[in-house]
């Protein structure tokens, strides 16, 4: 009698333990169905070209997604293109170089940078680091790699600080955190033993690094950078105090642009139920798209790196 | 001449290495001057803003001086303990699915890579979602809408280090327990869950801890209310966007609340995540 009691109470604990974790791929398939579902008018109206046009007109009902879409990958580059060589150097100086005694304090630091909101990073890059950018770093920029023939353009224009430039350094000091704690987790797994025989035939720390740690961890560290993208895409907050949210586009890194993000934040309280909203929607679509293929992607490079970590050791 | 070449060799390697851990060293001293700046820049202008008015009065009105933070400070607390009670149940229960029962499925190992993703998914979209099949079909704003496009935020935080905790609760334990009769459910919910307690814990205070500063989802789903209201079914001030709102204000005093909000929401955040590593540090380190 009490063993049928059982069966049945595991056979109901397991089915409502597999309902709640099928529940985390049904939110899933609600986000992609109701994004597609609410931007379909959009798609409708402007076919795929909504996402190569440059146009937004909220008066004249004329939508194309391609200045945000551009602003998106634009600043997250800028981000990755800052943040992957200082990440790397951190992740570096905790595995390599850190005295053990400050192993601990200073890898919490760098995780504490990651858990500031990202608020918190609009309203410093806002107030503070703004300004600063624009009376001294944007002048020097300018100044030097400014003149460059050809390359000169990305940076000219007026020093007003916020810009397309400002907000990929500020998702540069938000992804540096995420990037450089995924790079310190893959490099504490190489083998101390493949270490050891390279400094015991007299290796530098830099040639270790560079010719047994980092071939070692190759696909986790593309799959911490892509972790590190997938971030910087789709930041809201801290780009759109920063990034000026302006419907333009523009050669020059300093000039005031926008994110699908910022877009959304700013736009979608207004719009009317019509064609703006569904466009607004067309553009989460598009964000949320890249995103899942971007970590997608991060994701397989990590799996790849533990699974071979497995076979080795 | 051999000696020689052998010199230029060593030396252009020590040079390479110095240059490659300078480096290094340089990088973390960037990473930590930022951290410190921030925290620097908030307790600076955060300070001068928190007094205890700031815990009595609600957001001021336009043009009006004084005013405090009160109704955003409760609405965010409301919102983040419901999406709590929310998200830790689903969370956890999905968490004992994938270890109890996820062995070596495809289902198990799909919902994992879905979990991986939704971590790290932006949070606009979330509220996005939350906005067309909540708020669209009741036609207002709540402050339950925002709870749940929270909730979402944290479900995956609290699925991930569910399923790491369980993980690490040796297998002798649950054999231990199955050679008594136990069944199933009662050896992952009494032995499992409860020898992973203190785990399951720091996932949930750094889902608390995620969540507390999230804005973007909440502009949206909960949006904002200058009164005090503790009505769920209503708009609901709260924190971040009290912030964002009063940050990009033109108003002396209202950017001067968004500092002590910014200052309040961040000592919470990163107190919550001290709080989590510290006391459960031996526990992840296993």
């Amino acid at each position: 009698m009490r063993g049928n009691r059982f069966l049945i109470q595991d056979y109901l604990f397991h089915k409502v333990s597999l309902f709640f974790a099928l529940s985390v791929l049904l939110i899933l398939c609600g986000v992609i169905a109701s994004l597609f579902i609410n931007a379909w008018p959009a798609l409708q109206a402007f076919g795929p070209g909504f996402f190569v046009t440059i146009e937004w007109d909220i008066i004249g009902g004329q939508f194309g997604g391609l200045i945000a879409i551009f602003g998106t990958v634009i600043s997250a580059l800028i981000a990755l293109l800052i943040a992957v060589p200082l990440s790397f150097g951190i992740a570096v100086f905790l595995t390599e170089k850190c005295p053990a005694h400050l192993k601990q304090p200073l890898g919490t630091a760098v995780e504490l940078l990651a858990a500031v909101p990202s608020i918190i990073y609009g309203m410093f890059g806002l107030f503070i680091f703004a300004p600063i950018f624009a009376d001294y770093i944007q002048p020097a920029l300018a100044a030097t790699l400014g003149q460059i023939p050809f390359l000169g353009i990305l940076f000219s224009g007026a020093f007003n600080g916020i810009g397309v430039l400002c907000a990929g350094l500020i998702l540069a000091v938000m992804i540096l955190p995420f990037i450089a704690s995924v790079m310190r987790d893959v490099f504490q797994v190489v083998p101390p033993v493949l270490k050891e025989s390279a400094y015991g035939i007299g290796c530098t720390t830099w040639e270790v690094v560079t010719k047994i740690v980092l071939p070692y961890t190759q696909s986790g560290v593309i799959g911490g950078i892509m972790l590190g993208l997938g971030r910087a895409l789709g930041e809201t907050m801290a780009v759109t105090f920063v990034i000026g949210n302006a419907h333009k586009l523009s050669a020059s890194l300093f000039s005031p642009g926008n994110s699908i993000a910022s877009t959304l934040a700013n736009e979608f309280g207004e719009a009317e139920p019509g064609l703006h909203y569904a466009s607004l929607f067309a553009l989460g679509l598009a964000l949320f798209v890249i995103t899942f293929i971007v970590l997608g992607l991060a994701k397989w490079m990590l799996v790849r790196m533990e699974s071979r970590q497995g076979v080795k050791s | 001449m051999m000696t020689n070449i052998n010199q230029d060799l060593y030396k252009r390697r020590k040079r390479r290495n110095a240059i490659g851990m300078g480096l290094s060293v340089a990088a973390m001293a960037v990473g930590m001057f930022f951290l410190l700046w921030i925290l620097f820049v908030l307790l600076t202008k955060g300070i001068s803003a928190i007094d205890w008015n700031m815990f009595t009065s609600s957001t001021p009105a336009p043009g009006s001086e004084g005013g405090g933070l009160a109704n955003a400070i409760v609405g965010s607390l409301m919102m983040v303990v419901v999406s709590t009670f929310i998200s830790t149940p689903i969370g956890v229960m999905a968490g004992i699915y994938l270890t109890e029962y996820g062995q070596n499925n495809r289902f198990a190992s799909i919902t994992r890579f879905v979990t991986d993703i939704m971590l790290s998914a932006p949070s606009i979209v979330i509220g996005l979602f939350i906005y067309a099949v909540l708020v669209a079909q009741v036609n207002h704003f709540s402050a339950w809408a925002g709870s749940i496009a929270l909730a979402l935020i944290a479900i995956p935080v609290v699925v991930r280090t569910t399923e790491n905790m369980l993980r690490l609760v040796p297998g002798s334990l649950r054999e231990a327990a199955y050679a008594l009769g136990a069944p199933k459910w009662k050896v992952s919910l009494s032995v499992s869950l409860r020898a992973a307690q203190s785990g399951v814990m720091t996932g949930i205070l750094l889902a608390l801890a995620r969540v507390s500063g999230e804005t973007a989802p909440l502009l949206f789903t909960a949006l904002n209310n200058q009164f005090f209201s503790m009505n769920m079914n209503a708009p609901m001030a709260n924190l971040p966007v009290v912030i964002f709102q009063f940050a990009m204000s033109p108003y002396e005093n209202w950017v001067d609340l968004a500092w002590g909000g910014a200052l309040l929401i961040t000592m919470t955040v990163l107190g919550l995540n001290i709080i989590a590593r510290v006391m459960f540090r031996d526990r992840l380190k296993k």
